[in-house]
């Protein structure tokens, strides 16, 4: 796997791969949001407000998916000390805290009809509102330092330490009383909702899923060309001459 | 025609909450892709120039991979 890991490698692949993430998510969305509105029937209970489903359910499932591949990248990072790991966990942060938030407002709008509230206090939305506030106290916790290898360092651990709250969530509707409905999808005993429902809904998970890989790679991208930079500046700093102006100070042409 | 579009918008009465919920999360996808290109689009741009302009002492670096 190291042999990829290398961030020329990375630019190589990534370069490759980006117009096909591009193109299948175009696709995948399209299709999932043609059948989703179009096709797939109203439902018996909830009527025509079942179609929030087609983006909730898939942007709650990238908001574990998000995190559990950050708290992934974060574990490389530490143990095995792969740069690449590290600008790996940084990337996917940002679109994870998206598809949190989204999680959590689409919800909220599918809440006030079919619960007659915006917000409980339950154990799956209280979960996934922590897992928000994880995403940003890693976001936060990586740029607070001035040197970027120990924001990093002090990050991942809360990624790992945080990464309890994904199996908090997942089994948070079987755990407690909430109003939250049971997982209809990933079931032991298969999906228990119609085919007409469940395609749409899997064609929106995968294309949000190569989605968030398209994000990601641009990212990672964008990483590797800032170290580049900073690694330009730091030459550029060394092979200025150091000028005193006569008061001892050392005059820097960093800019 | 312009009944099955209405009746579509209209979302068997829950269009307030359908729409909204369909078009945040379009508004914050597309916006998180846009965001990242361009970051992309001006690190590179920043690379490029720090490449072609010459160094304090004049020597030669541009250009050389990393």
């Amino acid at each position: 796997m190291h042999r990829f890991a290398n961030p020329n490698r990375f630019m190589q692949i990534s370069g490759a791969l980006l117009p096909w993430t591009a193109a299948s998510t175009v696709l995948l969305v399209a299709a999932g949001l043609y059948l989703g509105l179009f096709r797939a029937p109203p439902d018996y209970q909830q009527g025509e407000s079942v179609r929030i489903m087609y983006v909730h359910v898939p942007t709650s499932w990238m908001a574990m998916f998000c995190y559990t591949f950050l708290a992934g990248s974060a574990a490389v990072g530490l143990i095995w000390k792969h740069p690449l790991a590290d600008l790996s966990a940084k990337a996917a942060a940002p679109i994870g805290a998206c598809f949190t938030l989204l999680a959590l407002a689409t919800g909220s709008l599918w809440g006030k009809p079919m619960w007659g509230t915006w917000w409980e206090w339950d154990a799956r939305l209280t979960s996934v509102l922590v897992l928000f506030f994880l995403y940003l106290g890693y976001i936060a916790l990586v740029n607070a330092f001035d040197d970027p290898t120990r924001g990093v360092r002090a990050g991942s651990i809360l990624a790992l330490v945080g990464f309890v709250n994904v199996p908090i969530i997942k089994f948070s509707v079987d755990w407690w009383n909430t109003l939250h409905q049971p997982a209809s999808v990933f079931r032991m005993d298969g999906p228990t909702i119609h085919t007409s429902m469940l395609i749409p809904l899997l064609l929106m998970g995968v294309g949000f899923t190569t989605y968030f890989f398209w994000v990601w790679m641009l990212r990672v991208r964008t990483e590797i060309v800032a170290g580049k930079i900073r690694a330009h500046r730091r030459r550029q700093v060394q092979r200025a001459p150091v000028d005193f102006a006569g008061d001892g100070r050392a005059v820097s042409t960093e800019g | 025609m312009t009944d099955s579009i209405a009746a579509f918008f209209a979302m068997g009465g829950y269009a307030f909450y359908v729409w909204p919920s369909l078009g945040l999360t379009a508004v914050v996808m597309v916006g998180l892709l846009w965001s990242s290109w361009r970051g992309l689009r001006s690190a590179e741009g920043t690379l490029e120039s720090l490449r072609a302009a010459p160094t304090p002492q004049g020597t030669e670096a541009s250009g050389r991979p990393e």
